[in-house]
């Protein structure tokens, strides 16, 4: 199924997961916010969160700025 | 010249008046050593979609954060929703409550919009952050922010990154003045000697980050702005004289040689 993940269009398994996700982007779940159609995630339950068709995930981090 | 209290934001003690940008720095090395340097509790954030080409971003894994207050800013919002949707994934990012609120949609002055950043005030107090406002030197905002609940006012010296010092200083001594919270000069501020007029000016801290990050040598520019703030603070704490418009001698007016009887 397709995904939008930073605004970009992705194809991923129908029924992932956002932790499944993130370890397949390769991005480490401490210190990253992700907001999953419009909603924050809390990064205790991103095992409990399943992704569906069209979901758009904003994957955010810090980075240095005044 | 204003009374020195201990500084304190939202209860919380800072030893340090000088607050330090992270943005903007040659290396996460550089930019690790300089806010050692700098003497700083407090280290501002931004918020950024994650680069899947490079997505452990190294800048900030340089950085002690159990040393450090963080505090994210909203920088790249253009309204207050957009302000109080990455505050509210700064804190699911962090743990922290605290955010410094930026609302500057115009790209070429970066000038904070006082509408919506009075907008974003309100909600956010409202969701239990700890609100530190970014806004022009505007006296009667400054009051209308506190009024709303903000734990500081941070009103500009000058456009970001300009480091043109202390252009707005005559509404930073209204706001000062009129104070009922904690008020740090963020933005501008070039040369150690901007930071160390604004806490002499009555302010209560200074954000740098510019100015240290692309001197030359950022880690002795941090250390001067340290040394500049700490001189200022010191300054305020020995009472200094007045200005007076005429003399006022400094050696004896009598006993001079070749005086007639």
């Amino acid at each position: 199924m397709h995904i939008i993940v930073n605004g970009d269009r992705m194809e991923v398994e129908p029924t992932l997961t956002l932790v499944a996700l993130l370890a397949q982007l390769g991005v480490s779940a401490s210190r990253v916010a992700i907001e999953h159609n419009g909603k924050v995630i809390e990064p205790d339950i991103l095992d409990s969160v399943t992704l569906g068709p069209s979901d758009q995930l904003e994957l955010v981090h810090f980075v240095g700025g005044g | 010249m204003k009374a020195l209290e201990p500084l304190r934001i939202n209860g919380r003690p800072f030893a340090s008046r000088l607050f330090v940008g992270t943005g903007k720095f040659s290396s996460p090395q550089v930019m690790a050593e300089a806010v050692t340097a700098s003497g700083t509790e407090l280290v501002t954030v931004a918020l950024r979609r994650v680069d899947f080409q490079a997505p452990a971003d190294r800048t900030l894994s340089s950085l002690d954060f159990s040393r450090y207050h963080l505090l994210p800013n909203t920088s790249g919002a253009r309204d207050a929703a957009e302000a109080v949707r990455i505050a509210r994934l700064s804190q699911a990012a962090s743990g922290t409550n605290w955010i410094k609120l930026e609302v500057t949609p115009d790209p070429n002055y970066l000038l904070p919009d006082p509408v919506e950043t009075l907008s974003a005030a309100q909600q956010l107090v409202e969701l239990g952050f700890v609100v530190l406002p970014y806004i022009n030197a505007d006296p009667v905002l400054a009051r209308r922010l506190a009024d709303v609940g903000c734990a500081t006012v941070m009103p500009l010296a000058a456009p970001i990154g300009s480091n043109r010092g202390l252009l707005t200083r005559d509404q930073l001594r209204i706001i000062i003045d009129q104070a009922t919270v904690p008020v740090v000069v963020d933005a501008g501020l070039g040369m150690p000697s901007h930071a160390a007029e604004a806490i002499e000016l009555g302010a209560d801290a200074v954000l740098v980050n510019t100015a240290i990050a692309i001197a030359d040598d950022p880690v002795r520019m941090a250390r001067a702005f340290k040394s500049a703030v700490e001189a200022a603070e010191l300054a305020r704490l020995a009472g200094p004289g007045h200005q007076s418009h005429q003399a006022r001698a400094s050696s004896p007016l009598t006993g001079f040689l070749g005086d007639e009887a």
